[in-house]
């Protein structure tokens, strides 16, 4: 007989599909997970509590640095908590530049996703398909604001810097060109049968799972429940956008992989529609002093992110800093659910599964 | 052009210019300048005063906005049938205050007593009438004075969130864990104690999550004093 006993796995903190530095302790049995348990905060730098000694101002290139797939969104979370409270309103050009933005960055955030979760599968080239595309995409940034990751762009009132002649056509011109390549990812992709082999019914959770665990964005909707911030909370102008909101049903890995590729065509959508009612002119910035006060108050305000619900719980005295500031990472959220999925599963699962709730350590550690 | 670059010319031009005579001039011009200010602020000050004796009957456009009395939320109705419910479900005095966040968006908000928050939020989420089952945000908040643990809950069947506000003293900060309830709960009930030190009894593994686990103190506490005051 073979003398078979448990045996404990350390994966990362320095490991490639960790996709940061993330530790993962495995316990296994043969090829069975029988436990895991993550070890986070070899990232965290306590934004928190930088932010409480910072202006309102001074902490948006703070937000760029946890979810830094997409510092637009965070760019946003932050300022919009801060205009909740000074109930501002935001001019017209500023806010369809925000969506553009925003949505610009979450083809960008899916489009890394894509790249790297197919490499930790196994296949190469879609990689260098999705950075092809998304370095069109930083591009745009960086003309826009001089940064492509970490873009410090939002402002509480409105954006940085104004659409440079001729940027809202080359977005246009972008959107026009994703459409194709989305065509093109999908013949190379999504009926590949050895993908099709790793993710389908693997990893699935039910949608009463997917709540309990507070789960959000596509890994929430991968499970059946129609629950985007966009439409169910709208904020910004996300109400006058035509687009759809993908969901799947058993929370398997395919069907996260087929919300978020869907979710790139929305997002084109969105930008198709904001670039042709984009405004001819007018201000980004609306009428906030030099110096931002917030009213004395409290709210929570929550968006989209490419992750989940991005949200800010904003205490403030009405001081030019806020009195406590705290983000609800939705990578920190969708993370916690891991163990419960790992159990049972086979070790070649792992790095799917894991790779699968898509995460940014930046923003598991804030 | 600098500043520094721009005073110093107005220095030199000063300096050039002047006969003695302009200088008087100047000197006496400032003097009359001085008492016209001095008289139009005593002025103000007088009509300041008089506005405020006539306040009652005639207020600044400003004020009068301010002091309207504001439409009653529409919200209102939903939270008073809140309070009403938790009070008859669990106890007089659970509810210590309930208020309408107008800013954010008319959230209905409740400050539930600690004693009782572990019996509330099981009715919260069993409750149909509630059926709040998806634990949005946890959050931790020292106030100084004591802290606060700040829950936002909502219902997908009922499209409704709300807003839990638990109070607990500095000292042996503790309040009730609601992990069965909201697994979601269980890391953030992590971050709360590691970084602002409050207990949360019931909880199966409380312990550090994004300090180093030999870390002294609790760094979101206002009172914390850094490891390296430099940094």
């Amino acid at each position: 007989m073979i003398r078979t006993e448990e045996m404990l796995l350390n994966v990362g903190p320095q490991h490639p599909s960790t996709h940061g530095v993330f530790r993962l302790l495995v316990k296994i049995d043969g090829e069975k997970i029988t436990e895991a348990e993550p070890v986070i905060g070899y990232l965290h730098r306590g934004t928190e509590k930088l932010a409480e000694d910072l202006t309102y101002t001074q902490i948006i290139p703070y937000t760029d640095r946890m979810d830094y797939l997409s510092a637009m969104t965070n760019n946003y979370t932050i300022v919009h908590a801060a205009e909740t409270l000074m109930e501002v309103e935001i001019p017209e050009r500023a806010e369809f530049l925000r969506v553009i933005v925003m949505e610009l960055n979450r083809i960008a955030s899916h489009l890394v996703w894509f790249g790297t979760y197919l490499l930790d599968l196994g296949a190469v080239s879609p990689f260098l398909y999705a950075f092809r595309e998304r370095e069109e995409i930083l591009d745009l940034f960086n003309e826009l604001c001089g940064a492509r990751i970490t873009y410090n762009y939002m402002r509480v009132g409105g954006v940085k810097w104004d659409a440079p002649e001729g940027w809202i056509d080359k977005v246009k011109a972008l959107a026009d060109k994703m459409k194709e390549k989305t065509e093109e990812y999908d013949r190379l992709v999504s009926g590949n049968e050895i993908f099709i082999n790793r993710t389908r019914g693997i990893g699935g959770y039910s949608a009463d799972d997917a709540l309990a665990y507070g789960l959000s964005g596509v890994n929430l909707r991968a499970a059946g429940v129609k629950w985007d911030l966009r439409k169910d909370r709208p904020y910004s102008i996300y109400n006058r956008f035509q687009f759809d909101v993908p969901v799947g049903e058993t929370g398997d890995l395919e069907d996260k992989y087929r919300c978020r590729m869907e979710e790139i065509r929305q997002s084109i959508r969105i930008l198709d529609q904001a670039v042709e009612h984009f405004p001819e002119a007018g201000p980004v910035m609306a009428k906030v002093g030099r110096v931002i006060r917030v009213p004395a108050g409290e709210a929570y305000t929550q968006i989209e992110s490419p992750r989940g619900e991005l949200g800010c719980y904003l205490v403030s005295r009405g001081k030019d800093k806020p009195y406590r500031l705290k983000f609800r990472r939705p990578s920190f959220n969708n993370l916690q659910i891991l163990p419960k999925l790992l159990k049972g599963e086979n070790v070649a699962n792992l790095v799917a599964i894991l790779g699968g709730i898509d995460i940014v350590l930046g923003e598991v550690d804030a | 052009m600098t500043d520094r670059e721009r005073n110093g010319q107005r220095d030199r031009g000063e300096r050039e210019n002047p006969t003695p005579k302009e200088a008087g001039n100047r000197e006496k011009d400032a003097g009359e300048a001085k008492t016209k200010a001095a008289a139009a602020a005593k002025a103000k000050a007088a009509a300041a005063g008089k506005a405020k004796a006539a306040g009652a009957k005639r207020p600044s456009p400003r004020k009068k906005k301010k002091e309207e009395p504001l439409e009653p939320s529409p919200k209102q109705p939903l939270l008073d049938q809140y309070v009403q419910t938790v009070t008859e479900k669990v106890g007089k005095e659970t509810v210590e205050e309930s208020y309408i966040n107008r800013p954010n968006g008319h959230l209905p908000s409740m400050v539930i007593k600690n004693d009782r928050w572990a019996e509330t939020a099981r009715l919260l989420r069993e409750e149909e009438s509630f059926a709040f089952d998806y634990l949005q945000n946890l959050s931790g908040v020292d106030y100084e004075e004591h802290m606060e643990v700040v829950y936002h809950l909502y219902s997908m069947k009922h499209r409704q969130g709300l807003c839990i506000r638990v109070k607990t003293d500095r000292e042996g900060a503790s309040v009730p864990s609601v992990t069965e309830i909201w697994p979601a709960a269980g890391w953030n009930e992590r971050e709360v104690y590691d970084l602002l030190g409050i207990d949360f009894p019931g909880h199966s593994d409380l312990r550090r999550i994004l300090m180093p686990d030999d870390w002294v103190g609790h760094p979101l506490r206002k009172d914390y004093e850094p490891y390296d005051r430099e940094v």
